[in-house]
């Protein structure tokens, strides 16, 4: 039955539709450089002392929870109680030009590449205020335009823990939605593209201010929110190494879904809907 | 159809990528013009909106049960100089402070002097640069006190601490602004943990800032000086560390 209701009809897969608006693909590109630089300079600050503690204060003579080091001939990770060897990578390792080094992370990872704290301070504390206002002004856009509500968060139907197991096994069999239903997010990626936006980047710059002694004095609840300064500098190398797990799965779905497709719409802002299947 | 991007070119486009980007900003933060006018916009712009935001805002000042129990030293412990010796030996009594530079009123402190005025004690935390926190309690006396009395010129608006301790023959010095000279947690310390203040961590006096990190609290300090800018103080960047190692003049993070 031909239909002349609607003047435009829906798109159906193959179809070139608008995804990603301006916004979404400049903050997207943006944190992109902004992350590697700040991933690698904090790895450099960590290496100015290598130890992780929980409460206000901690230092040598503290116990640490997580630490980097090296012993001997070998280089160690060490979590509670537990220990491995890490030689090569972690602890002791060869810088470019054979030398043996005892710093936690290796020259590659590390901004500057050689131990320099002051300068991987410099690069760290001027990006961070790109990463902070680039949150702060994507957040706020993303709420006032309404691409929070309509497109990341869930709907009532999609927390249903059926609709969720679906979503799931969808995923673990690497079938992705095709056509008119590939236009919104699921419901895994709603979960990962919000964990990130409203909970681990506000996170890392919540914990990234809570360790300077001048923010503890101008919002003394910080120090309250996450437990001390060396909590936060602890949770702040977690919420490091989460948004390090964030990056992997997001470049293996995009290789799964489709390199150019995906892509394309994050630099032009248009995405090719996936064929439906046909039987 | 050939497709521009595929997986694999994608795969071997990122590995050349990130570590090529991380190349690039190594030699980027090797050049002085960048460093000075990229990489220093960061610790600008966290001083003038601490500044702005911040006031006299107090850090935090902890209960005796949270101090460290052992509170670690850093830095110079001993200075190297046979004048300090001297006064170590002498228990500092012959030791005085100078105070100097644009004030009307300049002179010099015995340390009982300064013990006679009356004093702050403060539990409070201490940030090293490198990462780590101790708790633990100064008693000292404000140094706004001080200023008061030496009366500061209208032109002066930075205070150099000059110090008995070396790095490889230069003597350490630091700078602090005149909000952070005359806030009410800014202290000469001549005392930690309800004892004299141990040799290690600066005897006779160190400088609490309480809102900077480690690297501004200056052990040892002999003399301070008033000053209209920090150009004219070592290479100009307005502390030991700032001028040999690049370290930030605003420490507040």
């Amino acid at each position: 039955m031909p239909s002349d209701i609607t003047a435009k009809e829906a798109p159906r897969g193959g179809d070139l539709v608008r995804r990603h608006r301006l916004s979404t693909r400049l903050w997207h590109w943006i944190n992109a450089g902004v992350l590697l630089i700040l991933l690698a300079s904090g790895l450099m600050i960590f290496n100015a002392h290598p130890r992780l503690y929980w409460g206000e204060y901690g230092a040598n003579a503290d116990p640490a929870w997580l630490q980097i080091g090296s012993m001997d001939d070998q280089g160690y990770l060490r979590v509670g109680t537990s220990e491995i060897e890490t030689t090569g990578f972690l602890g002791q390792w060869r810088d470019e030009t054979g030398r043996v080094r005892t710093r936690a992370f290796p020259s590659w990872a590390t901004l500057p590449s050689g131990y320099n704290l002051a300068l991987a301070r410099r690069w760290h504390l001027t990006f961070a205020w790109v990463f902070a206002l680039g949150i702060v002004i994507y957040l706020g856009w993303s709420i006032v335009n309404g691409h929070l509500r309509r497109d990341l968060l869930p709907k009532k139907t999609e927390l249903k823990p059926g609709h969720i197991w679906a979503d799931i096994k969808h995923h673990a069999m690497l079938k992705f939605p095709r056509g008119a239903a590939a236009l919104n997010y699921n419901i895994m990626q709603k979960a990962a593209y919000l964990g990130v936006i409203v909970v681990l980047i506000p996170g890392m710059v919540l914990t990234g201010l809570t360790m300077s002694p001048s923010m503890d004095a101008i919002w003394p609840w910080l120090l309250d929110l996450f437990g001390g300064r060396q909590s936060a500098r602890s949770l702040h190398f977690i919420g490091a190494a989460l948004l390090v797990v964030f990056f992997i799965v997001h470049m293996v779905m995009v290789l799964l879904a489709g390199p150019f497709n995906e892509l394309r719409s994050m630099i032009t802002g248009w995405f090719r809907l996936p064929k439906e299947k046909s039987r | 159809m050939t497709r521009l991007i595929t997986r694999r070119r994608l795969i071997t486009g990122a590995a050349v990528a990130a570590p090529a980007i991380l190349v690039g900003c190594d030699s980027l933060g090797a050049s002085q013009s960048f460093r000075d006018i990229v990489l220093s916009s960061g610790e600008w712009l966290s001083y003038k909106v601490h500044r702005m935001i911040g006031g006299d805002a107090l850090a935090r000042e902890y209960d005796p049960s949270a101090m460290s129990p052992f509170f670690r030293t850093n830095g110079n412990t001993m200075p190297r100089s046979s004048e300090y010796a001297q006064h170590l030996t002498e228990g500092f009594a012959n030791w005085s402070l100078q105070v100097g530079g644009l004030v009307t009123a300049p002179r010099g402190y015995t340390l009982a002097e300064l013990k006679a005025k009356p004093s702050r004690s403060q539990i409070t935390r201490h940030d090293c640069v490198e990462g780590w926190s101790a708790i633990g309690k100064w008693t000292g006396v404000p140094l706004g006190t001080l200023l008061d009395e030496v009366q500061l010129a209208p032109e002066a608006k930075y205070l150099v601490f000059r110090c008995a301790d070396d790095f490889r023959g230069t003597a350490y010095y630091e700078s602090i602004d005149l909000v952070d000279a005359f806030h009410p947690q800014t202290i000469l310390a001549y005392g930690m943990n309800d004892g004299d203040l141990p040799t290690g961590h600066g005897a006779p006096i160190r400088l609490r800032v309480e809102r900077q990190l480690g690297y501004k609290h200056a052990k040892f300090v002999m003399a301070i000086e008033a000053v209209a800018s920090l150009s004219g103080i070592g290479n100009g960047r307005g502390g030991y560390w700032e001028d040999v190692g690049y370290y930030d003049w605003y420490a507040g993070i």
